[in-house]
């Protein structure tokens, strides 16, 4: 992988966030999917879940998206509301007829960030990609561009949906290193997945309990 | 207010990269060639009918685009993005409904003066009808846009986004029509403008609005 480039990444947030959830539940359609979920994540700290196909993890990271209003519980974030969430989930947002460099272009002037974005893609493992079509990269490829706004616009509160679906051992490094330079800045995450997140530091695995 | 002038500028470049702005515009051409052979050559006739048929035209032409304006966006996952970005997401719609309207209306109101001349309308017509129909395509787009939103989270819902708005469009019809028809007349018909400005003016208050609520009921 190419050598992280250091001033991309999150260095200190301004504003760290607390991240409670207080006897949430969710239910879609007449199925609940899950009930009673306490958590509380303190900055610095990442919470990991696991649990089947269809055991509502997507569903609760788009409950604290905003996304999905909350009927049953309570979710927090101390002084930090949303919009100052990053939300990747498995429709990546990316457009296909855009060229690699004009979306991280327009990433950049979308999120208010003011760096030079096409220098974000040694970081992301997708150097001389720059003039490519998005519709021809890989599956793999398109989740790494995805990542870009992670480090574009620096937000406290990451909420990662699967991040390491189709990404090869060296993008799996990859968002291991952008979540912990998140971490360390005092950055809190929240992400779903299948295999084990050695980043995280709590962890819940729905569908279990009931 | 980048940020607003960015999710314009996208919009509008991926509308004219995804061909809406080529087949809208052709769309209007092939409609106003077929009508001579639909209601004869008289060269009289067409000219009576040339501001309404183009107003219809127009549009037919419009609504051909109007299920891409959101319904890509609930697609690819960028409708999530839209509601976290740092711009409340009435001005996000806003922006978006300014890249369609600069992608697409704008290029439609270019080549409604050449599809005039195929009907027989005199250069001399033309002021009257382009104001009218700049005066009442804000309308077209913004109350569009409210059937388009509530259509998105259906597959295939173009039909649907046709049907709910073909009701908001027939008052701009009429009045767009009719103010283009005084055209021939060489007359300015300064109360239907003014009636067509008002209800631009008002959808631009609120269609973001309505079409803001619409879009975050889809994103559960």
């Amino acid at each position: 992988m190419a050598k992280p480039q250091k001033n991309f990444l999150p260095n200190a947030y301004p504003d760290p966030a607390h991240l409670r959830l207080e006897g949430l539940a969710c239910s879609r359609g007449a199925r609940q999917l899950f009930e009673g979920i306490s958590q509380t994540l303190a900055p610095g700290e990442a919470l990991a879940l696991y649990g089947a196909n269809g055991s509502g993890k997507t569903s609760l990271l788009r409950q604290i998206a905003g996304f999905l209003p909350v009927e049953v519980g309570t979710i927090s974030f101390g002084d930090t509301r949303p919009p100052r969430v990053h939300f990747i989930g498995h429709a990546d947002g990316l457009k296909n007829p855009l060229r690699v460099g004009e979306t991280l272009a327009f990433d950049a002037a979308l999120w208010g960030a003011p760096k030079n974005a096409i220098d974000l893609l040694p970081l992301l493992g997708l150097d001389n990609r720059g003039w490519q079509t998005v519709g021809d990269l890989s599956a793999g490829q398109r989740r790494r561009l995805a990542l870009a706004k992670l480090c574009l616009a620096p937000r406290p509160v990451w909420l990662l949906d699967e991040p390491m679906t189709a990404l090869d051992a060296a993008g799996q490094h990859l968002i291991d290193t952008l979540a912990g330079a998140h971490l360390a800045a005092g950055g809190i995450l929240v992400a779903s997945s299948h295999v084990p997140l050695g980043f995280a530091t709590q962890t819940l695995t729905l569908g279990a309990a009931s | 207010m980048s940020v607003f002038w960015a999710i314009c500028r996208q919009h509008a470049v991926l509308a004219w990269r995804g061909g809406h702005t080529t087949l809208a515009v052709a769309f209007l051409f092939i409609g106003v060639t077929l009508m001579p052979f639909g209601l004869g050559p008289e060269l009289a006739l067409l000219q009576a009918l040339a501001p309404g048929l183009l107003w219809v035209v127009l549009i037919m032409a419009l609504l051909t685009s109007l299920d891409r304006l959101f319904q890509a966006d609930y697609e690819d996952g960028s409708l999530d993005q839209m509601m976290l970005m740092p711009l409340p997401l009435e001005f996000v719609v806003l922006a978006k409904l300014l890249g369609h309207y600069i992608a697409l209306v704008l290029p439609l109101l270019l080549a409604v003066p050449l599809a005039g001349l195929l009907l027989n309308l005199a250069p001399a017509h033309l002021p009257m009808l382009l104001l009218a129909m700049l005066a009442g395509s804000p309308a077209l787009v913004l109350l569009g846009g409210i059937g388009a939103s509530l259509a998105v989270s259906v597959r295939r819902g173009g039909l649907l986004t046709v049907l709910l708005s073909l009701p908001f469009y027939v008052p701009v019809m009429i009045f767009g029509a009719g103010a283009s028809q005084q055209a021939l007349a060489g007359e300015v018909d300064e109360t239907r403008l003014a009636i067509l400005l008002l209800i631009s003016l008002a959808s631009l208050l609120a269609a973001p609005v309505a079409i803001a609520a619409a879009l975050r009921n889809a994103v559960r």
